[in-house]
């Protein structure tokens, strides 16, 4: 029950935002610190969730499989691979180095 | 901007022909569209129902954040906590809408249905057209590839995790934070959101340990006005 009571909540929150952004009157939301902070605030929430994803284990912090593949996204991400090829190495690797017992 | 001068700007890039939007858009579409694969088996993986995977890829259609969902209740968040490190990576929409909808110019009575296509792909497609009939066609036809297939794939990637069983085996794991560093690598223009980054990721982690699930991200999110004050006072200092 609790997670449907968070899809619910989420699809709301999401939907209200999206439609608040092409109802508002322009101009309303675009003072330059807002603006600012707008940028910004998914560059924190998506490193915090990259770093978590990468390296907890409930409450715990580890270094496993995942931190390999999460090192071979990153090469894919330099070397301009295509997302899906980026997510494709992360899984791989992983995958990979779990089975040879890492 | 106004909206005239938006149009200005508009004019200056000259026509394309409707094929080659299309092109563009369907290239963003299909190449995304796939990415629900991994939000499918990522979602059956942590534990959610067939039924709760595909209602999220109805419902709230912004991947970063159903990512976040999953990852959140998963690691045993609260529903509320986990809703609210979802909604505000959502709240980036809303400012896709505010430019969007100066170059759509959509009645108002069609906006409710537009607005669930308002994200990343489409605004990027649609802000790259040089002409209003351009950035419409971007945005309907991007909306419309990315919500077919990003909802087909979910379900076949849910159906899928419940095949092969033990998702972790196969580094399926891995899939949910790629994606997230995916849609990071291209914001890091400058030192600003480098920094705004390397503190997230150090409340991130650092907190991980002594909050409850869910509530370390949330903290994270401070990064940004933490950041911007400093670099505020850094500036007001120089002026001096």
């Amino acid at each position: 029950m609790s997670v449907w009571i968070a899809i619910g909540v989420t699809a709301l929150g999401c939907y209200v935002v999206k439609l608040v952004g092409l109802l508002v009157p322009a101009g309303a939301l675009e003072r330059p610190l807002v603006k600012r902070l707008a940028a910004l605030l998914p560059v924190a929430l998506l490193a915090a969730l990259t770093a978590q994803q990468t390296f907890a284990d409930g409450q715990e912090l580890v270094i496993d499989a995942r931190a390999a593949g999460l090192a071979a996204a990153a090469v894919a991400l330099v070397l301009r691979a295509p997302f899906l090829l980026v997510v494709a190495a992360a899984v791989v690797v992983t995958a990979g180095v779990r089975a040879l017992g890492g | 901007m106004t909206e005239q001068t938006a149009l200005a700007d508009k004019r200056d890039g000259g026509g394309k022909p409707d094929s080659a939007v299309v092109r563009d858009a369907l290239g963003v579409g299909v190449a995304v569209g796939l990415s629900g694969f991994a939000f499918g088996v990522t979602s059956a993986g942590s534990g959610l129902t067939l039924l709760q995977t595909c209602a999220l890829s109805l419902l709230v259609f912004t991947g970063a954040s159903q990512f976040a969902l999953v990852g959140a209740l998963a690691a045993g968040g609260n529903p509320l906590t986990a809703a609210a490190g979802a909604f505000f990576l959502g709240v980036r929409n809303a400012f896709y809408g505010l430019r969007l909808s100066q170059l759509l110019a959509l009645p108002r009575a069609v906006r409710p249905f537009a607005a669930q296509w308002v994200i990343d792909e489409t605004a990027a497609v649609a802000l790259a057209q040089p002409t209003r009939r351009g950035v419409r066609i971007g945005f309907a036809a991007t909306g419309l590839s990315l919500y077919v297939l990003w909802n087909l794939t979910t379900l076949l990637g849910a159906l899928g995790a419940e095949a092969i069983g033990d998702t972790d085996a196969w580094g399926l794991d891995a899939a949910g934070p790629a994606v997230f560093l995916a849609l990071l690598a291209p914001m890091l223009r400058t030192g600003v959101e480098r920094a705004v980054a390397g503190l997230a990721v150090l409340l991130g982690l650092g907190l991980l340990p002594v909050l409850p699930a869910g509530v370390p991200v949330l903290v994270a999110a401070l990064a940004a006005p933490v950041v911007l004050w400093a670099q505020g006072r850094g500036a007001r200092e120089g002026d001096r």
